[in-house]
């Protein structure tokens, strides 16, 4: 067969509009999600933190979650990160033996556990709707009823934090709920009521976003007044405000999340990814939206296939 | 050209049982498995949550399968009623993969016992790309019985129920047209969701048209290679003409997705990646170098006219697209956590079991059932 200018040319016109067709859909899309009208988050704040574990005990003791251990005699919880087992963990950053804390030549520690993301891209993944976004306060929970075990979630999730039981006939999904048992009864999560310093701070998202501007304004060094446990809670201490990195981890990364954190380190340090405003959910989304919206597109093909086999067959006989 | 028939020749021979040796020591580590979880028998982590059962037995796996499919494009809607010699045994080598591969995700799927969840309209989730594959991909297997089921009536002599779905057939011979469309497409959107964690040599917005691309020229190639292999084993007759009608588009098909898979990477400004001598840069030239070099061979027509340089051709497609569904599940992904992967050997051998069944049930078959052209006596 030969290969014409012309033919070639118009097969690579060709190519360019489905390219063009297939990259459109994640244009036009507004990054960020405005957070549910309840929405409750976390905001933790590492340069009040002193890395006491008291949290991960807590977390433990108010979900029922097992001792991990990791040393070489089981003699107490020690877990190294996330796991089935840990759903909410203290970590530190630490560089050579420079001891001042919350700089990048010395150390710091960062707590890690769900995200609770606005535009969450587990729940947006789970085929069987297992993982749910509570409308109401954006709690992102589990359902071990609806879960096949498929583990898409752990995919897409960029921060990585479900975990499965990999060691089970009948493993779950874990991963931090944000006690919403407890907030069922009017609670707080229990990180933020065990917290002795207020660097787990339980509140409304869009309050604790206010409060992470205020400390990001203070002027370092001097000493403010730090609510402790919940916002709008009666007890407070007073600290010295920290050198802050000028950024507000979970503002904006894929779309905004419900935990905010601010810190004296880069969050890269801290292992928490740089990350686009937009969540990869949407790239995906708008994809599948363009081809499946109504199942029309599908529809239409198959009455076009059904009728040119139909067409081909009676040509034959 | 022969019509179908029986090879009616041993199926008992020392290959089989090879197989069925494998898939016994398969068949331990799967129980091994439902008692003590998939961490008992596999290496596969919260960092790497998918493994080779996904990756190959999957995505790969059904890429091979997609024979039936690209067969029936050609014959139906293309109407060239003169490839369908190579329709029904590659309609065969479908069903045995889809199912097949139906099965690995039972053994992968942690709370399997809960799949019908999927189906249920009031858990389904219909933004979920998984979803939409899980329900394509099971819809498609019953097509496939459905579409192969005329050669076991044939066998059965069962004529009235033959000409029954004789009548209906056309339905689901489209809907073995859209389904593979839709969730071959869906496989590579799928791994869209994995964002960053997914090299940029891999992710990019055109996974979808790769995916359905690359399910097209495997499922191409796959019936070259088969027919191949057929002859040289079961001295079926040379279908070298219907062969070289094939391979002239190709190259259409591979230069459209070359230029798609590498101008992809390269308008992003990340085609230098391919060259810092990583491992995932050193797997998207070896998986595009096999591709190209097929592109190469298929283009001159002197070269699709020697069997030689065709069977080349072909297993150079089928090796570099099953390499890129590969990477774009394995390779290509990194969570950025420390955590790596390298299947188990258990693990390994529950693949291998797959694989291994595939080849008995294909003996048993091929020589059962009216399927392959009529064997030239040798």
């Amino acid at each position: 067969m030969k290969i014409e200018r012309r033919d070639f040319l118009k097969g690579v016109l060709g190519g360019g509009l489905l390219l063009a067709a297939a990259a459109d859909p994640a244009a036009g899309r507004s990054p960020g999600k405005e957070p549910p009208p309840n929405a409750v988050g976390i905001l933790y704040d590492a340069t009040l933190c002193i890395g006491c574990q008291v949290c991960v005990g807590a977390c433990k003791q108010a979900n029922d979650m097992p001792a991990e251990h990791t040393g070489p005699e089981p003699l107490w919880d020690n877990p190294r990160d996330l796991s089935a087992k840990t759903l909410n963990i203290v970590k530190k950053y630490g560089s050579g033996d420079y001891p001042v804390k919350d700089t990048v030549a010395g150390y710091s520690f960062v707590k890690r556990h769900c995200m609770h993301c606005l535009d969450p891209a587990c729940v947006s993944a789970c085929p069987v709707s297992a993982l749910l976004k509570n409308p109401d306060t954006g709690v992102v929970t589990y359902d071990k009823k609806a879960c096949i075990g498929c583990r898409y979630c752990q995919i897409a999730c960029p921060f990585n934090i479900p975990k499965f039981e990999w060691h089970s006939a009948t493993p779950r999904i874990v991963k931090c709920q944000l006690c919403s048992h407890l907030l069922a009864k009017g609670g707080i999560s229990a990180c933020c009521a065990a917290c002795p310093t207020g660097a787990s701070l339980f509140g409304k998202v869009e309050e604790l976003r206010q409060e992470a501007k205020r400390r990001l304004a203070m002027t370092p060094g001097e000493v403010y007044d730090f609510p402790v446990a919940a916002l709008g809670s009666r007890e407070s201490q007073q600290h010295r405000a920290g050198r802050y990195i000028r950024q507000v981890y979970g503002e904006s990364e894929v779309g905004g999340t419900q935990y905010l954190l601010l810190a004296g380190v880069p969050f890269d340090k801290l292992g928490l990814p740089a990350l686009p405003d937009e969540s990869f959910v949407a790239l995906a989304d708008g994809i599948q939206y363009a081809i499946y919206k109504g199942m029309v597109y599908p529809l239409v093909v198959l009455g076009g296939l059904i009728y040119m086999i139909r067409k081909g067959e009676g040509g034959k006989h | 050209m022969a019509a179908p028939t029986p090879l009616n020749k041993r199926i008992y021979t020392w290959n089989f049982w090879a197989c069925a040796a494998i898939t016994g020591l398969a068949v331990f580590f799967i129980i091994k498995r439902f008692f003590f979880g998939i961490g008992s028998v596999s290496n596969m982590s919260d960092g790497y949550p998918w493994g080779i059962w996904i990756a190959y037995d999957v995505v790969v796996g059904t890429g091979l399968a997609c024979g039936g499919y690209a067969m029936a494009l050609l014959v139906y809607v293309f109407n060239r009623g003169e490839y369908s010699p190579l329709v029904r045994p590659a309609l065969m080598t479908s069903l045995f993969g889809y199912t097949l591969a139906g099965i690995s995700v039972m053994i992968d799927l942690g709370r399997y016992w809960q799949a019908y969840n999927i189906f249920l309209p009031w858990r389904s989730n219909f933004h979920s790309v998984m979803f939409e594959v899980a329900v394509c991909i099971g819809a498609y297997v019953l097509v496939l019985w459905v579409e192969f089921a005329p050669a076991v009536l044939e066998k059965l002599k069962a004529e009235q129920l033959r000409t029954r779905l004789n009548r209906v057939i056309f339905v689901f011979i489209a809907l073995g047209i859209l389904l593979p469309t839709m969730h071959q497409s869906s496989l590579g959107t799928m791994m869209l969701m994995a964002g960053y964690k997914l090299s940029p040599l891999w992710r990019s917005g055109f996974l979808p048209l790769l995916f359905l691309l690359s399910a097209l020229l495997m499922g191409y190639a796959v019936v070259m290679v088969e027919s191949f292999i057929c002859q040289a084993w079961f001295k079926t007759p040379s279908e070298m003409p219907l062969l070289i009608k094939i391979s002239q588009f190709m190259p259409w098909l591979l230069g459209f997705y070359l230029v798609v898979r590498l101008e992809s990477v390269n308008l992003a400004g990340n085609l230098a990646l391919a060259f810092n001598g990583s491992l995932q840069g050193n797997m998207f030239l070896l998986e595009n170098i096999l591709l190209i070099a097929a592109f190469v061979i298929l283009v001159r027509p002197g070269n699709r006219a020697q069997p030689k340089m065709l069977f080349l051709a072909a297993v150079a497609v089928v090796l570099g697209a099953s390499l890129y569904r590969l990477d774009t599940y394995i390779i290509g992904f990194d969570p950025g956590t420390g955590w790596r992967y390298f299947p188990s050997v258990p693990e390994l051998v529950i693949t291998l079991g797959v694989v291994a069944t595939e080849g008995m049930a294909y003996m048993w078959v091929v020589n059962k059932l009216p399927v392959l052209p009529k064997a030239e006596h040798a």
